[in-house]
């Protein structure tokens, strides 16, 4: 499907998943991904956002609505959309007990990608991904941030033009969890539209142009991660202070707490910017060493949206 | 076609090398456990029973004893391969692919019937140390070989499709595979029960599986050739279509 911008790399319309349990995980849902997005499905546990990714690669079958992947309508042209479509699911889905190059030529192979080619795919994606030197190990021996990398080289193989990645750094460590970012950046820079969700807001403000808001298996927000950002009425800031306090200052027209002796909490309207708050500091005698958010600013509109919701996953 | 082609090849390759893999556990047992059988129920006390039909009490159970193993092989190589990529999650790597339904049966298939052939030539070999087998019909030898063990690998597909736990895959070989086998006249000839017990024994389609095999090495039979080669044939189309149809659902793989 075209439209002034270029292609739709997604396309979903009224889209709805009842389970057999009776829990209705989406609600008619549409929205659109743009060819060259990285997108941000968030919500809370529960929303639906899993149950979207697997109604998109075929692992969840859906009740009602129509979803297109670069044109293709999955109904049919099922094989063709698939062939377009790289998936990192949440939960580890490996074959434990098989070489780590050996899953990723055989990955290539079920998209029709021919062995010679497919060990050429493997070597190179073990190589970005720092697991070139265990391609000859089972992947149970792997660390969970080395089996959530290998995930990753295996989504890649066939080279989709839409990659999802379902909860990609749960549980791994700051150094991955960063050259994970760089890597998927520089993927997406390279023309690869991405979708991702995650628990980690940080993640989705850095990575991300697009964002979408799933809550109770409805689309509670569709925008640009700029435009959805401007939404955010108030931030909540943390001053460091150069001397311990007995008590929170009076910041006049701010609503401030003390979280430690040296540490000041400020809530701060988009109005009110700042500079006042600083100068009252300064006026009672507060030197202020270092600020910094409490959350990311998108965790603040998503608490916000969601009216800080948790559940179960689904 | 080329894409679907290529995918079913590797699934083919990456079920048969798991059988190479595991050799340990998927050749040699069997290997062990037909040599028993060749020793108690051939020398020991197969020389007391003397001949079955005319021939050699041993060179009588051999084919169907090969059968035996054929059947257990390719019904235990799909319905593990298969649970077990369901229980690790890995079964998601073939749903999420464009790899069709029927390429995915078929490439279960031809593992299962890989193994099977794999270990029907073992146990074979191991039945050349225990008495001659001059094969009647080679052509239909192998085609009853292999259509067997594709239909037992289709039905431990099935039973891995509605498999969820691993009772649930140990349930079917302990009590309906391994009963219908040995009262498949593996051992003996139908002719030797009651007339009541014969008719009971035609029901059984292992039955006509093992006397095919058997008519086909040494050329006798309980049962009508051609109505156990219909069968087999039968059995083979119903089972296939039945899982493809089943994994096109999603049963038991999709939410």
């Amino acid at each position: 499907m075209q439209n002034a911008f270029g292609m739709h790399a997604l396309s979903i319309k009224n889209l709805s998943k009842k389970y057999k349990s009776g829990v209705e995980a989406l609600k008619s849902v549409s929205f659109d991904v743009q060819q060259g997005d990285f997108f941000a499905l968030l919500g809370p546990n529960g929303a639906g956002k899993t149950t979207a990714i697997g109604i998109i690669t075929s692992l969840v079958n859906k009740s009602s609505g129509s979803i297109e992947v670069f044109g293709h309508d999955m109904d049919k042209e099922l094989a063709e959309a698939k062939s377009c479509i790289g998936v990192v699911p949440q939960e580890v889905n490996l074959n434990l007990f098989d070489f780590n190059f050996n899953i990723l030529v055989n990955q290539a192979g079920f998209y029709g990608i021919p062995r010679s080619e497919g060990k050429k795919r493997a070597e190179q994606y073990l190589k970005k991904m720092q697991l070139w030197e265990k391609r000859k190990t089972d992947a149970r021996s792997l660390s969970g941030g080395m089996k959530r990398r290998l995930m990753v080289a295996r989504a890649l193989v066939n080279r989709p033009k839409l990659l999802l990645l379902d909860e990609p750094t749960a549980g791994v460590d700051i150094e991955t969890r960063r050259m994970m970012w760089d890597f998927l950046r520089d993927l997406n820079n390279k023309g690869t539209t991405i979708i991702l969700t995650t628990h980690y807001l940080e993640e989705a403000e850095q990575l991300c142009n697009k964002v979408a808001i799933i809550d109770e298996g409805k689309i509670i927000e569709n925008d640009s991660m700029q435009n959805v950002l401007k939404k955010l009425k108030t931030e909540v800031f943390i001053l460091n202070t150069e001397k311990p306090l007995d008590e929170a200052p009076n910041i006049k027209g701010y609503l401030a707490s003390l979280r430690s002796p040296q540490e000041i909490e400020i809530t701060v309207s988009q109005e009110q910017g700042v500079n006042d708050a600083f100068s009252s500091l300064q006026e009672s005698g507060v030197k202020v060493l270092s600020m910094r958010n409490k959350n990311s600013r998108l965790e603040e509109l998503f608490l916000d949206l969601t009216k800080g919701q948790l559940g179960d996953d689904s | 076609m080329r894409t679907q082609f290529i995918g079913m090849i590797s699934l083919v390759r990456k079920e048969t090398s798991r059988v190479l893999r595991i050799w340990v556990q998927t050749l040699i047992p069997p290997g062990i456990t037909m040599s028993l059988y060749f020793i108690i129920f051939g020398t020991l006390i197969g020389k007391r029973i003397g001949e079955m039909e005319g021939y050699p009490y041993m060179e009588y159970i051999a084919p169907g004893l090969v059968m035996m193993s054929v059947i257990t092989n390719s019904y235990g190589n799909v319905v593990g391969s298969f649970f077990n990529a369901k229980i690790q999650g890995h079964i998601e790597e073939l749903l999420v692919s464009p790899l069709s339904e029927v390429f995915i049966v078929i490439g279960y298939l031809a593992g299962g019937i890989i193994r099977g052939l794999a270990v029907g030539t073992v146990v074979t070999f191991i039945a050349l140390f225990f008495t001659q087998i001059n094969i009647k019909y080679p052509l239909m030898t192998f085609f009853v070989v292999i259509m067997t063990a594709g239909v037992f690998s289709l039905a431990g597909l099935i039973n891995a499709i509605f498999a969820k736990k691993f009772d649930d895959i140990a349930v079917i070989p302990s009590f309906v595979l391994a009963p219908l086998t040995y009262l498949g006249g593996v051992f003996y000839t139908v002719s030797l029960l009651p007339e009541f017990w014969q008719t009971i024994s035609r029901l059984n389609p292992i039955l006509y599986m093992i006397n095919s095999m058997r008519y086909s090495v040494i050329g006798i039979s309980d049962v009508s050739i051609q109505n156990a080669l219909m069968m087999i044939v039968f059995f083979f189309i119903i089972l296939f279509l039945i899982a493809v149809i089943l994994l096109r659902k999603g049963i038991g793989i999709r939410q």
